[in-house]
């Protein structure tokens, strides 16, 4: 504990960027638009990363570029994927500190309105952007909570929309999904509250990724942030509650932050 | 005793055999587990993922259909997954007891194991035809993959169902490194330890590589546990000390748990955080230096789990346990029911002398809130998650937690 109390203190003086290093973080849909730039990101933050994401080829080919990430083949939206996917990730990282709930799907591509939306589609939305995360944390909330009581940052950060709030037309399937999965966090976050770990929901703002390539097609992509300034705004976002709420579960830990 | 043979971790009727510190036997619903505890206590349980450590192969040599069950390696490091030990069985799968599975064909050095994707080969022969070392071929991310892939829970003959790797995490298990499930943890859920925290009850966990239960070979089963990797937080250390100061009992969920602790104290009795390999037996000549009670399931007489308890109990309270356990028709193996014990006062000279709580009074404060519920520290903001989130970056109107686009053609 002494150790930690020292590398936290450190932290909150000058060094505004060592929160990250040695964080072992897991994030799925890795290898594509927000997901890939958080896994590098985080990777030249000097993090430890690593991603899930379904296509083998662009797993093989992220890890070739960055060799220090691990690279997991698997389908979040898959039940018999879920432990799969969540012994290689804790086994990789050894522990796990931060999970980033990433990977989505929109639905039915084109967009259509709900009553043209086949079952099969919001299906798939539901269990993408709702069942997946909610299978995925609890898989890994040992992980977690174990950081916690050993005083690390410990949070699962779901990656949401405003569609989640806002009932946009075409956006059936993904803004149901993506509703239900910003409850689910809040309500995640209160249960948590004595183990320590943060259930975050985040909306990064509309993005030039390939998802929304997807959703609308003819955008001006010129009026998009780049996925990498967004993973920037995330884990500045991520960083500054990190520091403001300590994430250090012990009285001690709390007076050396004083 | 009964075997539980349908893999349901918590059943609504499971029981819970209680033996308090005067040896004196009591009846419970096992949900009422809490009601054992007292404020001050620390209950630490093993937070071991378990491995799907069963891999049907082939004996290349000899063309044999073999099974392999991975069944040690010397770290926890998630890197070091390259040598493992491991017991071989013939063909054949967990529907025949294991002392009934044939033998496998003669191994030999330098034998090629193809056990699905993964690839492995004897490093060297031991004393024993069914126990060897492995090595396996590939990164370590690789053999991960692998073992995922191909590997099943090992189980045995008494569940006739095949086992899922869901069915034998426990709630609270994070580093896959158990080869079979630290089941008394099936105990707790999160409401539970909830429960227990809120009651000035302390938790903490531990990582111990859980071994495997049965070889099917009598000899080679007297020699368990194997040697078993662990690791001890810094802050379990220390709740386990502070525990100690205040008269409050370290609780042991699992005989694994037991074992970490004592073999982590056994230098002078004072509790090393970090890593080790316990090497140890614990039964009736063990000095325990930091446990005072253990729960656990109910284990056959002559069993390794069952032993251990005769460093808790003397040997006519084991007898009466076993007779009730029978008697009330209690249910055994990992999904059975489970019991709690707590080291007898009296069980002889070797138990140390500890601040015993007078009665009636606490000789620790009442703590405040913040204290008895550290983790609420978290909590110095509402929970409107990406509210703060947001509020603490201070970020423009695009990133309030409820965006409104300003035009709904950008969608």
């Amino acid at each position: 504990m002494a150790k930690h109390k020292a590398e936290r203190s450190a932290t909150t003086a000058a060094e505004p960027t060592s929160v990250w290093k040695g964080m072992r973080v897991a994030i799925t849909g890795g290898t594509s638009g927000l997901g890939r730039a958080l896994a590098v990101a985080l990777h030249d933050l000097e993090a430890q990363v690593a991603f899930v994401a379904r296509n083998r080829a662009r797993v093989e080919d992220l890890v070739r570029n960055t060799p220090a990430l691990h690279g997991v083949v698997g389908d979040v939206s898959s039940k018999n994927d879920i432990y799969p996917i969540a012994i290689q990730l804790v086994g990789a990282l050894g522990g796990l500190d931060l999970l980033i709930n990433n990977a989505s799907a929109l639905g039915p591509i084109p967009l259509v309105p709900l009553a043209d939306t086949n079952c099969e589609d919001l299906e798939l939305a539901l269990q993408t952007n709702l069942l997946g995360p909610f299978r995925l944390t609890k898989a890994m909330l040992g992980s977690l909570a174990a950081s916690a009581r050993e005083g690390r940052h410990a949070a699962v950060l779901n990656i949401s929309s405003d569609a989640a709030i806002n009932a946009y037309p075409n956006w059936g399937a993904y803004g149901a999904s993506k509703a239900a999965l910003h409850h689910l966090s809040k309500i995640w976050d209160q249960e948590l509250s004595l183990q320590g770990v943060r259930v975050l929901s985040l909306d990064p703002g509309d993005m030039d990724t390939p998802l929304h390539e997807l959703s609308v097609p003819d955008a001006d992509r010129s009026t998009l942030m780049s996925p990498e300034s967004a993973a920037r705004e995330v884990l500045a976002s991520l960083q500054n509650l990190f520091l403001e709420t300590a994430g250090v579960p012990h009285p001690e830990t709390q007076e050396a932050l004083q | 005793m009964i075997a539980a043979t349908v893999p349901d971790q918590r059943p609504p009727h499971a029981r819970l055999l209680a033996i308090d510190a005067a040896g004196q036997i009591t009846h419970h619903p096992r949900s009422n587990f809490s009601d054992l505890l007292r404020a001050g206590d620390v209950v630490i349980a093993n937070d071991a993922a378990t491995l799907p450590a069963s891999l049907l192969g082939i004996h290349e040599r000899t063309g044999a259909t073999i099974e392999v069950r991975l069944a040690g390696r010397r770290s926890l490091e998630p890197q070091a997954v390259r040598c493992f030990s491991a017991i071989v069985l013939g063909e054949g799968n967990y529907l025949t007891p294991t002392e009934h599975r044939p033998s496998p064909p003669e191994l030999r050095p330098g034998d090629d194991l193809r056990l699905g994707p993964l690839h492995a080969t004897v490093v060297c022969l031991l004393d024993h035809p069914r126990l060897v070392p492995l090595r396996f071929e590939g990164s370590s991310d690789e053999i991960w993959r692998g073992l995922v892939r191909h590997g099943r829970p090992i189980q045995y003959a008494h569940i006739p169902m095949p086992l899922t790797i869901w069915d034998t995490w426990t709630p609270i298990a994070a580093l896959p490194a158990a080869y079979e499930p630290p089941s008394a943890a099936f105990i707790l859920n999160w409401s539970t330890l909830d429960v227990i925290i809120r009651r000035g009850v302390y938790f903490a966990t531990l990582t111990h590589a859980a071994g495997i239960s049965s070889t099917g070979d009598p000899v080679l089963d007297a020699r368990l546990p194997f040697d078993e990797p662990y690791r001890i937080p810094e802050s379990t250390a220390r709740l386990v000390r502070e525990a100690r100061e205040r008269g409050g009992r370290v609780i042991a969920i699992g005989t694994t748990v037991v074992r970490a602790l004592e073999h982590a104290a056994e230098i002078n009795g004072v509790l090393r955080a970090g890593k080790g390999l316990a090497t140890q037996r614990i039964g009736r000549e063990t000095k325990l230096q930091i446990v005072d009670a253990i729960v656990s399931g109910t284990h056959e007489p002559g069993t390794s789990h069952h032993e251990l308890l005769r460093a808790f109990v003397a040997n006519g309270v084991l007898e009466d346990m076993n007779a009730e356990l029978e008697e009330q028709r209690y249910r055994t193996h990992e999904f059975g029911d489970s019991i709690f014990v707590e080291r007898m006062n009296s069980k002889g000279a070797s138990v140390v002398p500890r601040n015993q709580t007078p009665s009636g009074s606490h000789p620790w404060p009442v703590l405040s809130m913040s204290y008895r519920l550290p983790h609420a520290l978290l909590r110095r903001h509402p929970v409107d998650f990406s509210g703060s989130l947001f509020r603490a970056n201070n970020l423009s109107a695009r990133a309030s937690t409820i965006r409104q686009l300003p035009d709904r053609e950008g969608r």
